[in-house]
C-alpha cells in the first residue's frame, strides 16, 4: 500500500478510538467536568498528563532543535524534565491536599484576595491560548503534508475532533483520551528511532545506540563531531551559547512546566495526597522514555542528513527532497551553479535551506523505512497536538465558568448551570483557537517562550511561599507576581518586537530573551519577601489552611466550596 | 493533645524540608553542574562511549531525575507512617 493510503487508514483508526472513548466516558458533574471526579489512578494519571505536556512542540519540532544545537539542545531536555522534580517535590502534593479545582482557586484562597485571583485567571488564560494555537498548527502541518489537504482543512477537521471529546467529557473524557494519544505517540516515535538506530549501530535501543559504534568502527558522535566540523559547524558534542545563558534558559523552562496551569491542574484528579506524588513519577517516566530517544533521533537523524545531501548532484537528490520541498520547508538554491547540493555552515556558500520541523517528519522516509512507518508518525503528530490542545481548552473554559463566573461574577449560579457555562467556554476557545491555528500570529514561536517566561515570573513564586512560607501575606504575593510579570513581559517585548535585531552584546548580562523568566523569578521572590516583611501577616485562618495543606491526612475528594 | 499533635506535625515538616533540600542539591548537581557548568571539563572522561559532560547534558539528567522522583515518594511515604500524618 503507498503511504497515503497507510496514512488515512491509521488516522482515521486513531480518530475513531478518540471518539470513542470520549463517548464512553462523557462527564455529568461539574467535579467530573474539572478534575475528573477525583478518582484517577496515578499510573494512569501520569500516562495522561504526559501526553498532555508533550505537545507538537516535542514530538515533531524538539528532536529537529536538537539536531542543529547539539549540546547546546540539551537545554529543551533538562529544561522540560528537571521542571517535574519541582512539581513533585514542591507543588503537587500540597496543591492535591489543598482540594480545589484551579490555580487562580489556590492563589485566590491563600492570598485571601479577588485581586490576586484574577490575576492569576488573566495569566492561566493568555498562557494556555498562546500554547493552543501552536498545537492547532501543528495539526495543520501535518495534515497539508500527509493527507494532502490544505492547511485551513485540515485545522477544522481537528477543531471538530477536539471539540467533540473536550466539550463532551470535561477532564474525564480527556484523561482516558490522553492515555490512548500517549500510547499512539510513543509508539509512534519510538518505531522509526529503533529501526534507525538498528541500521545505524547494530543497538535496538536508541539511547545506546546514540553511544555505540557504527558499521566502520567508529563512535557515531564522533563521526558526526567529524562531519559538521569539516561542512565548517562548531563540534555538536560542544556548546555554541554562552555558559550563563544556557543556564537561564534550563531554569526558565523547568520553573516555567512547573508552573504551567495546564500540568498543575492534572495532579487535582488523583484521589490522595500520595497518589499526586507517585503519579508526577509516573508522568517523568512516560515523558523521559520521549525525551531519552529524542537527542538519539537528532544525532542519526544530522548524520543521515549530511550523508545524503552534501554535496550530492541535485539530479540524484532522493524523493523525500523533492517532495519537501513542495511544502517549502527544504529549499535548494544553486549559488554556483554546478548542481550539487552544497551544505555548509558558511551563510554565503550554503545553498541548503532545512527547516527543522522536518527533522522527525521526515527522517523515516530519509531512512529508506516502510510506508506503514511513515504514516505512523503521521498519527503520533496528530496525537501528540490533539491531547495538548485540549489540556489547554479545559483550563480556559475552567477558568471562564469556575474562576471567572461562579467565583467572582456570578456566585449564585447552579452547577448545572456552571457545567453548561464550561462547555460553552470550552467551545468558544476551540473556535479562537483554530482561528488563531489557520491565521497564526507570524510570533507564534516567540510567543510560546513568552508562555513560559510568564508563567515562571508569575505562579511558581506565588505558589512556593503560599506553601512554603506561612508568613507571606497577600500584599507580598500580588506585589511579587505584577513586578515579576512586568519586567519578563518587557524585556521580552523589547527584544524579540522593538529591538529585534540586538544580541547578546545589548542583552542583560548575555541573558536572551527566553532565559529572562529566570530572572523574572527571581525578582519576584525578593520582592514578594520583601513587601511581606514590611506588612502584615495574612489572618490566623490563613496561616492554619497553610497548616493544613502541609500534613497528608484528611484529603477529601476535590470539591467546589 | 493538641500541643504534641502540632509538635509533630512541625517535626514532620522539618524532615520533609530536610528531604526535599538533599534532593534539590542532587537536581542541581546532574543538571546545571554537570550538565552545564562542568560540561566541558566532564568531556575529557567517556561513559558507554559519550562524552561525559554531553550525557548529562542529553541523557543523564533526565534518568537521575526519574529516580529523584520516585525515591521521594518512597521515602515520604515513611516519613508519612513515621509521624502519623498518613491517609488512611
Amino acid at each position: 500500500m503507498d503511504v497515503m493510503t497507510w496514512t488515512y487508514l491509521l488516522v482515521g483508526a486513531s480518530f475513531a478510538l478518540y471518539i470513542g472513548i470520549a463517548i464512553w466516558s462523557r462527564a455529568g458533574s461539574t467535579s467530573e467536568y474539572y478534575v475528573a471526579g477525583g478518582g484517577v489512578p496515578p499510573v494512569v494519571n501520569g500516562m495522561a498528563t504526559a501526553a498532555d505536556w508533550m505537545s507538537a512542540a516535542s514530538f515533531i519540532s524538539m528532536a529537529g532543535l536538537i539536531a542543529f544545537m547539539g549540546r547546546d539542545g540539551g537545554v529543551y531536555l533538562m529544561g522540560w524534565t528537571g521542571g517535574y522534580v519541582l512539581l513533585a517535590l514542591l507543588l503537587a502534593p500540597y496543591l492535591r491536599k489543598f482540594g480545589k479545582f484551579t490555580v487562580p482557586d489556590f492563589v485566590g484562597d491563600r492570598y485571601y484576595s479577588q485581586t490576586a485571583r484574577l490575576v492569576a485567571v488573566v495569566c492561566a488564560i493568555f498562557v494556555s491560548f498562546t500554547y493552543v494555537a501552536g498545537q492547532m498548527r501543528g495539526v495543520g502541518i501535518v495534515f497539508s503534508r500527509f493527507l494532502e489537504v490544505d492547511i485551513t482543512t485540515g485545522v477544522i477537521i481537528g477543531m471538530a475532533i477536539v471539540f467533540f471529546y473536550a466539550v463532551l467529557g470535561g477532564m474525564k473524557g480527556i484523561t482516558y483520551t490522553q492515555v490512548a494519544q500517549y500510547c499512539v505517540l510513543i509508539f509512534a516515535y519510538m518505531v522509526p528511532a529503533i529501526f534507525i538506530s538498528l541500521m545505524l549501530t547494530g543497538n535496538p535501543i536508541p539511547q545506546l545506540g546514540f553511544g555505540s559504534t557504527l558499521a566502520d568502527g567508529s563512535h557515531l558522535i564522533d563521526k558526526l563531531d567529524g562531519l559538521v566540523t569539516q561542512l565548517g559547524f562548531t563540534a555538536y558534542t560542544s556548546g555554541v551559547k554562552p555558559t550563563i545563558d544556557v543556564f537561564c534558559i534550563t531554569l526558565a523552562l523547568m520553573v516555567g512546566t512547573a508552573g504551567l496551569p495546564h500540568v498543575i491542574v492534572r495532579f487535582f484528579t488523583v484521589p490522595r495526597v500520595k497518589d499526586a506524588r507517585k503519579s508526577a513519577g509516573w508522568a517523568l517516566l512516560f515523558i523521559a522514555i520521549l525525551y531519552t530517544t529524542a537527542p538519539a533521533i537528532a544525532a542519526f537523524a544530522r548524520t543521515n542528513l549530511i550523508e545524503t545531501v552534501a554535496d550530492k548532484p541535485y539530479a540524484e537528490a532522493p524523493a523525500w527532497v523533492k517532495n519537501w520541498e513542495k511544502t517549502g520547508l527544504i529549499k535548494w538554491e544553486d549559488k554556483n551553479g554546478d548542481g550539487t547540493m552544497q551544505y555548509v555552515a558558511a551563510k554565503d556558500r550554503n545553498e541548503m535551506t532545512i527547516d527543522r520541523d522536518i527533522m522527525v517528519l521526515a527522517n523515516p522516509e530519509i531512512a529508506k523505512l516502510p510506508n506503514w512507518v511513515i504514516a505512523l508518525v503521521a498519527a503520533g503528530g496528530l496525537a501528540a497536538a490533539l491531547s495538548t490542545a485540549a489540556g489547554l481548552l479545559l483550563v480556559i473554559s475552567t477558568s471562564i465558568s469556575h474562576d471567572l463566573l461562579k467565583k467572582t461574577l456570578m456566585p449564585r449560579i447552579t452547577e448545572k448551570q456552571e457545567l453548561l457555562f464550561a462547555r460553552i467556554g470550552a467551545a468558544a476557545a476551540v473556535c479562537v483557537a483554530g482561528y488563531l491555528g489557520i491565521n497564526p500570529p507570524g510570533f507564534v514561536a516567540q510567543v510560546v517562550a513568552f508562555a513560559f517566561g510568564l508563567a515562571a515570573a508569575s505562579f511558581f513564586p506565588a505558589i512556593i511561599l503560599g506553601i512554603f512560607s506561612k508568613r507571606m501575606n497577600k500584599e507580598g504575593a500580588i506585589a511579587g507576581m505584577v513586578t515579576g510579570i512586568s519586567i519578563t513581559a518587557a524585556y521580552i517585548v523589547y527584544f524579540k518586537f522593538i529591538n529585534a535585531g540586538a544580541g547578546v552584546d545589548q542583552w542583560f548580562l548575555g541573558i536572551s530573551p527566553e532565559g529572562f523568566g529566570a530572572v523574572g523569578m527571581v525578582v519576584n521572590f525578593v520582592v514578594a519577601v520583601t513587601v511581606a516583611a514590611l506588612t502584615q501577616a495574612p489572618p490566623k485562618s490563613v496561616q492554619d489552611m497553610v497548616e493544613h495543606i502541609r500534613v497528608p491526612r484528611g484529603a477529601g475528594a476535590a470539591h467546589a466550596h | 493533645m493538641a500541643d504534641k499533635q502540632s509538635s509533630s506535625a512541625e517535626a514532620y515538616w522539618k524532615a520533609n524540608v530536610r528531604l526535599v533540600l538533599w534532593l534539590l542539591a542532587v537536581w542541581f548537581a546532574v543538571s546545571y553542574g554537570a550538565g552545564i557548568l562542568l560540561a566541558d571539563w566532564l568531556d575529557q572522561f567517556r561513559l558507554f562511549g559519550f562524552k561525559l559532560g554531553f550525557w548529562f547534558a542529553q541523557q543523564g539528567s533526565i534518568y537521575v531525575f526519574v529516580g529523584l522522583i520516585f525515591f521521594y515518594v518512597w521515602k515520604m511515604n515513611r516519613l508519612d507512617r513515621e509521624h502519623d500524618v498518613h491517609e488512611d
